[in-house]
């Protein structure tokens, strides 16, 4: 019968894994079905007893690598000013158009709050918009937002998720040295 | 009319029925952790962990799920005989209840004086009353596909009934070979004489097997749930309901399972005798009392082993396809339940003699 196949088809094997499929009848033990189910219920008992892959979230968390993009994080140097300048150079960059800012001038008496003398009065991202792409972490000149390890967390209405100002900042280096230090992460800056 | 009050016996009358009480809510309470068990054991043969949220390791899930079940909204679809729709879930809660009305859960305790059986019922047709009272549960199958007004519900619906009804014949042969050797059909008499010899699985073992197989097939459970399955037809006779109605079918099919459990452990593996220990003599030494709890206990040590056999050869084994499975019950289980009570017959005529041939 294989043959006849093979001569109708005019095929040859092109490799040598095939192999014929096996249709003999089943034998006694086969036809009993009970050894076949004894030994699949063997192997499933085993199961129960494997050690299992679960992470027992939020107890323990899987390690982010460091380049991970998450959350936005808007940075300060370090003597705690605040590096965005409210160029606009991100807002442009991103290509979902989640973020927005409005500039302000610097007076004379917040020498030691921002670096420059423009700064961003308001600064908001839309997280249900951000990709997570990383481009204006790469668009901006100042080294002022960057992706950290977190992820945005659930919310119940749509305006909770307008990340702004205050949300993005990270801790202040001199006045909040350890949760500076948490939010810094494993991030290396560019110097 | 004052005269009657004299007349009922109130103390049996009270007995029975706090007796009824706890055993259904006794029922109630494992098929609830029978779903959390079959979550659990189903994911620890997946590799992964079950519910562990709801309370410490996950108990309080069912009182979760229950919860839900409550909450849902309640849906009678539109063109459905409403009489019967509510009577299918009804139908199938009932008869699997009822069932745990024969079977011997202990043995007695000494009240003042008055023996107080841990049995509602011990009729002397035990057996055959399992049987007739699971021959009524298809009713709850069938109804609960017709009132549907589903064609892919009555479809599974005759599928499931079919299912039943061809291997209650099985189990109903297996169980004549064992009759044979009891001599009773009274559930407590079988559990008397598996006290004083070997229990009747070793008597019987292809009895016990195929018992088992119509056992699983009874309560709709894998490998032969192809009434209920998702992909083959939509869930089945249970589509169209919601809520509580829901939870009824679905319950009716775990308290089935404990029962099956409870009749299976009671005929083949002695029921509440404790094993490798002598019982009067221990109830001698210890107390009655004591004695009845431990004996309480060792049916259900024996149950929860059934019931984890259940759902581990649920996920184990792959569903039947329809023809295979009456190909299985007809041309398979009844010539072998046939055969096992010939060969049963024979050995016991021969015993009879004396082991002689003349």
């Amino acid at each position: 019968m294989a043959d006849s196949d093979e001569k109708s088809f005019n095929m040859k094997a092109l490799t040598n894994r095939s192999r014929t499929v096996d249709r003999k009848p089943m034998t006694f033990w086969e036809k009993m079905y009970i050894p076949a189910i004894a030994k699949g219920m063997s192997i499933t008992f085993g199961h129960i007893f494997k050690k299992k892959p679960t992470i027992n979230y939020p107890e323990k968390t899987r390690p982010f690598s460091p380049v991970f993009r998450g959350l936005h994080v808007l940075n300060r140097d370090e003597e705690g000013r605040e590096r965005c300048t409210a160029c606009g150079l991100c807002a442009l960059a991103c290509p979902a158009e989640a973020i927005t800012m409005e500039a302000a001038e610097r007076l004379p008496s917040e020498e030691n709050l921002y670096r420059e003398e423009k700064y961003a009065a308001k600064y908001e991202v839309n997280m249900l918009r951000c990709i997570f792409c990383g481009l204006c972490e790469e668009a901006c000149p100042k080294d002022a937002v960057y992706l950290s390890e977190t992820f945005a967390t659930a919310n119940y209405n749509r305006q909770s998720f307008i990340y702004g100002k205050k949300d993005l900042l990270i801790p202040h280096p001199k006045l909040q040295p350890e949760e500076y230090e948490k939010a810094k992460g494993l991030r290396v800056s560019p110097k | 009319m004052h005269e009657l009050f004299l007349v009922i016996d109130w103390a049996m009358a009270i007995e029975k029925l706090i007796l009824i009480a706890f055993i259904v809510i006794l029922s109630l309470v494992v098929a609830m952790y029978e779903t959390y068990a079959e979550r659990k054991v189903a994911a620890f043969i997946q590799d992964r962990r079950g519910p562990n949220r709801a309370g410490p390791f996950g108990i309080l899930q069912p009182l979760a799920d229950g919860l839900k079940l409550f909450m849902k909204e309640e849906i009678v679809p539109n063109l459905s005989n409403k009489f019967l729709f509510i009577l299918g879930p009804g139908i199938a809660m009932l008869t699997a209840m009822m069932t745990s009305a024969v079977v011997p859960w202990s043995s007695h305790i000494v009240i003042n004086g008055r023996n107080f059986d841990f049995q509602i019922a011990d009729v002397n047709i035990g057996i055959l009353y399992i049987f007739g009272v699971v021959s009524m549960g298809v009713y709850g199958v069938m109804i609960g596909g017709w009132a549907s007004n589903n064609k892919f519900s009555l479809l599974a619906a005759i599928r499931g009934a079919s299912q039943i009804i061809s291997y209650e014949l099985a189990m109903g042969l297996s169980l004549i070979a064992l009759l044979m050797l009891s001599g009773s059909l009274s559930l407590r008499t079988i559990v008397e004489q598996q006290q004083d010899s070997i229990y009747y699985v070793f008597y019987q073992p292809v009895g016990f097997l195929i018992f088992l197989v119509c056992a699983f097939a009874e309560c709709n459970r894998t490998p032969f749930d192809l009434s209920e399955a998702e992909s083959e037809l939509n869930f089945g006779y249970h589509q169209e309901y919601s809520s509580m109605k829901l939870g009824f079918y679905l319950f009716a099919e775990y308290v089935n399972m404990f029962i099956s459990s409870a009749v299976m452990a009671t005929i083949f593996f002695g029921g509440y005798d404790i094993p490798f220990v002598n019982d009067a003599n221990f109830g001698q030494e210890h107390g009655q009392t004591f004695l009845a709890i431990l004996q309480g206990a060792s049916l259900f040590i024996k149950v929860v082993i059934f019931i984890f056999f259940f759902i581990w050869v649920r996920w184990t084994i792959p569903r039947f396809r329809y023809d295979q499975l009456m190909r299985l019950g007809w041309k398979g289980l009844i010539p072998l339940a046939l055969v096992n009570m010939i060969v049963t017959g024979f050995i016991i005529l021969l015993k009879q003699y004396g082991w002689h041939f003349s």
